[in-house]
């Protein structure tokens, strides 16, 4: 008995150190590039901004006008995030923030969207995804122009029952054999003009928070 | 090392043993990630790049690791260094890593990582089994251009599509519309065709091996003096 406890000790303690080793090297790979890959996301993200915020739609500096929005079942998230407030002429004209479709083929897709201040929906964008490529991949800007749908769709002039993809009696084109990602993001995209329009004056009243770095 | 054994490598890698044509490994990235020249070509750099990593890791340890938990170690291994290749691109060529996104991690599961870690380098000398492992990515990530190569050509009519990812916006000019005003040709960009173009490499291979083995007995056969 003696010598294979004595092998299988030695062994796990060599599987345990290469474990050690391997997350050290990660752990290290990702404080260095941590900062880089925030900034290139947040790059990534004015950008996005850009795409679905017509220039003529405000003319206040929308970048700095951030708020902070506590998490809400609504917008499908656990934290905080920013939302950018667009005003014209000192009236508040758009509303850009960002939500999660909790349930995407493969995990979370996250998506920011812009909102005229009646509740049209100037455009929405999928930051992240994880869809499958090739299939689900078509609800991102950059594959198909599906998520272009959403433009000037609001909760006045569609009904619950629009929010749907066409094969489920909705309003929503799909491409046949891919229907789960589209499923989520509509179910999302509607959830989030709820939250909208339960609390566009408060949101449009609080104070410019300054963007936490951390 | 000899300069034989050097050229022996490389001969291996690129074509001899080429791991899409020949050894036919991984073929899920290939055939997935091969619609374009760009992608084709940056993933199977970044797994050569990987490749060289875990045969130069693997190599120097091959005798401290216990025979029965190799397996274990080798994939945590080559999946530390697949994530750290990950961070690194998604910190430094952010455009391309949201473009090849879940196939980098999944450069961790291309089985042709772990067989040359295993066939290789826990054999072999560390500079030898870097070598290897640099040189069936090379091997593959020509392959790769080829096929992309030829997708993209048919299916969208250009080359180089989606270079201002890698290089920045200037890049953008050096998209070669090699067939102008084409409506593009669905089958070549969706898995078939790279099924149906891999299935012409692999033919194409063939037919210059048997063509050069052919000669070969001409030439053998012609120096008999017939009696």
């Amino acid at each position: 008995m003696q010598p294979i406890f004595k092998a299988s000790m030695q062994t796990s303690l060599r599987l345990l150190m290469f474990t050690v080793v391997g997350t050290a090297a990660l752990a290290f790979t990702f404080n260095i590039t941590h900062d880089k890959i925030a900034a290139s996301e947040e790059a990534e993200k004015l950008n996005l901004i850009k795409q679905i915020v017509p220039q003529e739609k405000f003319d206040n500096q929308i970048m700095q006008d951030i708020l902070s929005i506590a998490a809400d079942p609504l917008l499908g998230n656990n934290n905080a995030t920013t939302a950018y407030r667009g005003r014209l002429q000192g009236q508040p004209s758009m509303l850009v923030m960002e939500a999660i479709a909790p349930d995407g083929y493969s995990g979370k897709i996250r998506f920011i969207m812009a909102l005229q201040y009646d509740g049209t929906i100037s455009g929405v964008r999928v930051v992240k995804h994880k869809e499958t490529p090739g299939l689900g991949d078509y609800i991102d800007a950059a594959k198909s122009d599906w998520i272009k749908g959403f433009n000037g769709i609001s909760l006045t002039n569609r009904s619950d029952k629009d929010w749907k993809v066409k094969k489920d009696g909705g309003q929503f084109d799909y491409m046949t054999g891919a229907t789960i990602s589209p499923r989520a993001m509509i179910k999302a995209v509607h959830k989030a003009s709820q939250y909208y329009a339960q609390h566009r004056d408060e949101l449009f009243a609080q104070q410019t928070v300054t963007p936490s770095k951390e | 090392m000899t300069t034989q054994e050097f050229k022996d490598i490389f001969r291996n890698g690129l074509w001899k043993q080429n791991t899409g044509l020949v050894q036919l490994l991984g073929l899920c990235p290939i055939l997935a990630i091969s619609s374009s020249v760009v992608n084709a070509v940056s993933l199977g750099l970044a797994t050569a790049i990987v490749m060289a990593m875990t045969g130069a890791a693997i190599a120097p340890i091959r005798t401290f690791v216990p025979k029965e938990i190799r397996i274990a170690v080798f994939i945590l291994i080559i999946a530390a260094l697949v994530t750290v290749v990950q961070f690194m691109m998604n910190a430094y060529v952010h455009g391309l890593y949201v473009v090849l996104g879940i196939f980098i991690p999944l450069i961790t599961t291309n089985c042709i990582v772990l067989a040359r870690v295993e066939a290789f380098a826990s054999k072999q000398p560390t500079l030898e089994s870097a070598l290897d492992g640099f040189a069936m990515g090379l091997g593959l990530t020509a392959v790769l251009a080829v096929l992309g190569g030829i997708r993209e050509i048919f299916g969208r009519g250009t080359l180089l599509n989606g270079i201002d990812l890698v290089f920045g916006e200037v890049a953008k000019s050096w998209v070669i519309h090699v067939i102008p005003n084409y409506h593009g040709f669905l089958l070549a960009i969706l898995p078939p065709g790279a099924f149906i173009s891999l299935g012409l490499l692999i033919a194409t291979r063939n037919w210059i091996v048997l063509r050069g083995e052919n000669k070969a007995k001409e030439f053998s056969s012609a120096a008999v003096p017939a009696v």
